[in-house]
């Protein structure tokens, strides 16, 4: 161990405090702790090898995705794992005639060429796909084309006209186009509801396609809604667990952590049984005489299905945060404020609530972001219209195989969250959020 | 200033007040108490004594179980604190953390709804009295235990109440500081001529600040008198080794008559003493003498002294005093004090003196 006594007199430069030998201070106490910090850097190893594999690299890995998508110019063996440039020479004649075009018989005679090595490959039916995320109905096109481009030849134009019409479609060139390179801003495009024309210019869809944006804003409100009602619901319930004597307040945390040790599937399953327009709540109001028979309210399959099972399943992600901020707010305040003259009222809106703000931000953010991405229960007690973001990228990622579209929409997602992030941190300071 | 309250009518009045927190203990039994107009009045008892119970019926967060509880002539007991207009300095500050020391005093104006110049007049005055002038756009985070006491103490006082109350307010400082504040807050409140009622369970602090302290233990008050007539009288064996330091000698009494009461110590020793609560001879008694009062050099003692033999088992240097432990009379801690002078002899362990006090400072209490 150096000896660290600082010495002035002796220091090198002035102001430059040196150990008792001579060393610099600085470097003395740094080699000092090495040891103790490689021990630390050693303990923290798995952990940071664990969030870099699961979690960086998947992240870096779907922002790619998001804006790479070699379906058009790439062929990938499944068997051999071989890669093979495909439809070459098309994209050279693009790279050669600017956009807007005619394909003339030279276009034709490229894509004859690409679409014999397509066959050979056995690759037509996932060029297809590709260009039928631009242009949907077009895949067939593809397929057909190749089965039978062996045994057309000059004029290639009349001969691919004759296979299918649609090769006369200008969108499909300009689509094929678009998708002759790998790199491409297609898919954000699609995820926010606009597309490309024919020239080139970005439009917004057609009305009746259009659907993510409208689903953005749903997701959004319906996350702020069930956030707001988790904290109106919330608020009381943590104020009861942070006040109540020890043994009730014990009592009443494990009701409050008794949904955790339930499997959320049966949680949500129980919603659907309480819910459904024969379900428990629908069958009290009729015997009840509340509601005729076939006025059943339909609280399931719906947004209110959404809504009511999601605040019941992240009510625990607020009262926590909120619960471990009241415990630390001491009861003198509120008796304080009291013998200040301030009514009961004026004590809780004053002193009490603005010292359960932390606890409020953190379980509000906490809530909002679980909620964003939320999937299993709008997947099964949403129905059409109680679906989230969440559900579209899953259908894209498992039905659809648009894998590129999911992770552009899964990108906007992270980046909203990573917006709202910023401004809470600005409107309330990210210092002052309290998780426990 | 008002040392009793006797005579003139009670600024603040508690009635047979008892009060049970489970239906089945009593915390405070029968407290009656008046406390004058402008007095400073400490309630004084170990913890659980039920002198805070006290101070909170007072102030309103608790109710009287049983009993009134008048201010100035007016029964209180139903109405809710903030209406009852009692400033209060609570045992951590309880300084509002998300606000600056000028909001935090502004609040109780605020809530009174007083205009905002004003407010602010207000509110410079009185952080200039506790000499906090400067710290008003601080947060109590930022500030030390002390500037936060003076603070709390501010804040209580900014809405001019008449009464203030004050639990333990000194407790979180350190000595000095304590000391210091003791006599601020005396200061303070004979300036401004408020009535305060102060709890703790310091009895330097009770005999320094107050006009008159009430010794509380077990729910009742002891004995409610002046600091000095508290120490030099004490009224039972409760008060006398709570309030100070204490020697205790055990015996019976032999016989009473005219004022003096002589007893005989277990160790045999016969000695005059002061009856306080004895009443016939055959009782058993405790005598009481303050170590100050008790004499190492026999040289020293009037005629009418009385003259022990004791045995040093202990000699401390105190800088300012020797405090010297003794076996006397069968007892092992048997305690003298002796002011440093340079005539005084420091004793040796081993040693054998005769040690002697007046029979006035000797009191009879019960056993």
């Amino acid at each position: 161990m150096a000896d660290l006594t600082a010495d002035i007199a002796t220091g090198s430069a002035p102001g430059r405090l040196t150990t008792a030998d001579g060393k610099p201070l600085k470097a003395a106490l740094a080699a000092a702790e090495s040891h103790a910090r490689r021990r630390a850097f050693f303990l923290v190893l798995p952990l940071l090898l664990f969030v870099l594999i699961t979690f960086i690299f998947p992240i870096v890995q779907m922002l790619h995705q998001s804006i790479y998508n070699p379906g058009f110019t790439l062929h990938r063996d499944v068997g051999t794992g071989v890669k093979t440039p495909i439809m070459i020479n098309v994209r050279n004649w693009f790279d050669e005639n600017e956009r807007g075009s005619d394909p003339d018989e030279s276009a034709y005679a490229a894509l004859h060429k690409d679409f014999l090595l397509l066959d050979e490959l056995r690759a037509a039916g996932s060029v297809g796909t590709r260009i039928n995320y631009d242009m949907s109905g077009t895949r067939s096109l593809f397929t057909k084309t190749a089965r039978r481009a062996d045994k057309l030849t000059p004029p290639f134009q009349e001969g691919f006209l004759a296979i299918d019409k649609d090769w006369s479609d200008p969108e499909v060139w300009a689509v094929m186009r678009g998708a002759s390179s790998a790199y491409t801003a297609n898919f954000y495009l699609a995820a926010v509801d606009l597309t490309r024309d024919v020239k080139g210019d970005v439009v917004s869809v057609d009305d009746n396609r259009a659907l993510y944006v409208k689903l953005f804003g749903r997701t959004l409100f319906l996350s702020l809604l069930i956030t707001f009602l988790t904290f109106i619901l919330a608020f009381p319930v943590a104020h009861l667990l942070a006040t109540l004597p020890l043994r009730y307040s014990n009592l009443l945390m494990i009701f409050v952590l008794l949904p955790f040790w339930t499997s959320l599937l049966v949680r949500t399953t129980s919603w659907m049984v309480l819910l459904q327009s024969q379900g428990v709540i629908n069958d009290a109001l009729v015997a009840g005489s509340l509601i005729e028979d076939e006025s059943r309210i339909q609280m399931m399959y719906n947004q209110t299905g959404t809504v009511i099972a999601m605040t019941h399943i992240l009510l625990p992600f607020m009262i926590l945060p909120l619960y471990s901020v009241m415990r630390t707010i001491k009861p003198v305040y509120v008796r304080a404020a009291r013998s200040l003259g301030a009514t009961s009222w004026t004590a809780f809106r004053r002193i009490y609530f603005p010292q359960t703000v932390p606890g409020i931000g953190a379980g509000a953010l906490l809530v909002f972001i679980l909620a964003v991405g939320y999937y299993i229960t709008p997947a099964l007690v949403g129905g059409a219209d109680g679906q989230l973001i969440s559900n579209l990228i899953a259908f894209h990622m498992t039905n659809s195989l648009n894998w590129s579209l999911a992770a552009a929409l899964a990108s906007l997602l992270l980046v909203g969250i990573l917006i709202l992030y910023w401004l809470y941190d600005r409107l309330i300071g990210i210092d002052n959020l309290k998780l426990g | 200033m008002v040392v009793s309250a006797a005579g003139e009518r009670a600024f603040v009045e508690y009635d047979h007040v008892q009060k049970s927190y489970d239906g089945e203990t009593l915390v405070v039994k029968d407290l009656n108490l008046s406390i004058g107009k402008g007095e400073f009045l400490t309630m004084l008892g170990p913890s659980g004594s039920g002198k805070t119970t006290c101070l909170m019926m007072l102030a309103g967060f608790e109710t009287a179980t049983h009993g009134e509880i008048r201010l100035d002539g007016r029964e209180i007991n139903n109405i809710p604190p903030h209406k009852r207009g009692i400033g209060m300095v609570f045992q951590n500050y309880a300084l509002f953390p998300h606000m600056t020391i000028a909001e935090n005093l502004a609040f109780p104006l605020e809530v009174r709804k007083m205009d905002k110049t004003e407010r602010e007049t207000k509110v410079q005055r009185a952080l200039d009295m506790v000499e906090m002038g400067s710290f008003g756009g601080r947060r109590p985070s930022q500030l030390s235990g002390g500037q936060q006491q003076r603070v709390a103490l501010a804040r209580a006082l900014v809405f001019e109440p008449s009464l203030v109350l004050m639990d333990e307010p000194l407790g979180a400082l350190d000595k000095q500081l304590r000391e210091t504040m003791q006599f601020e807050i005396k200061h303070i409140a004979d300036n401004l001529g408020i009535t305060v009622v102060y709890v703790t369970h310091d009895q330097t602090e009770a005999l320094t600040m107050s006009d008159r302290v009430a010794v509380f233990e077990d729910g009742r008050i002891q004995q409610l008198a002046a600091p000095d007539e508290l120490y030099e009288q004490p009224c039972n064996s409760f008060v006398a080794q709570f309030i100070g330091e204490n020697n205790t000698l055990e015996g019976v009494v032999e016989s009473i008559h005219g004022g003096v009461a002589l007893v005989k110590l277990d160790s045999g020793d016969l000695i005059d003493t002061v009856p306080v609560n004895v009443n016939r001879a055959g009782e058993r008694t405790r005598v009481s003498i303050r170590p100050e009062r008790v004499e190492t050099d026999a040289t020293r003692l009037g005629p009418d002294a009385h003259t022990l033999k004791a045995e040093v088992l202990e000699f401390i240097y105190m800088g300012d005093t020797f405090r010297t432990r003794l076996r006397v009379a069968g007892t092992d801690d048997f305690i003298v004090k002796t002011r440093n002078a340079p005539d005084r002899a420091r004793l040796q362990p081993g040693q054998t003196i005769d040690i002697g006090w007046m029979p006035e400072d000797c009191r009879a209490l019960d056993a």
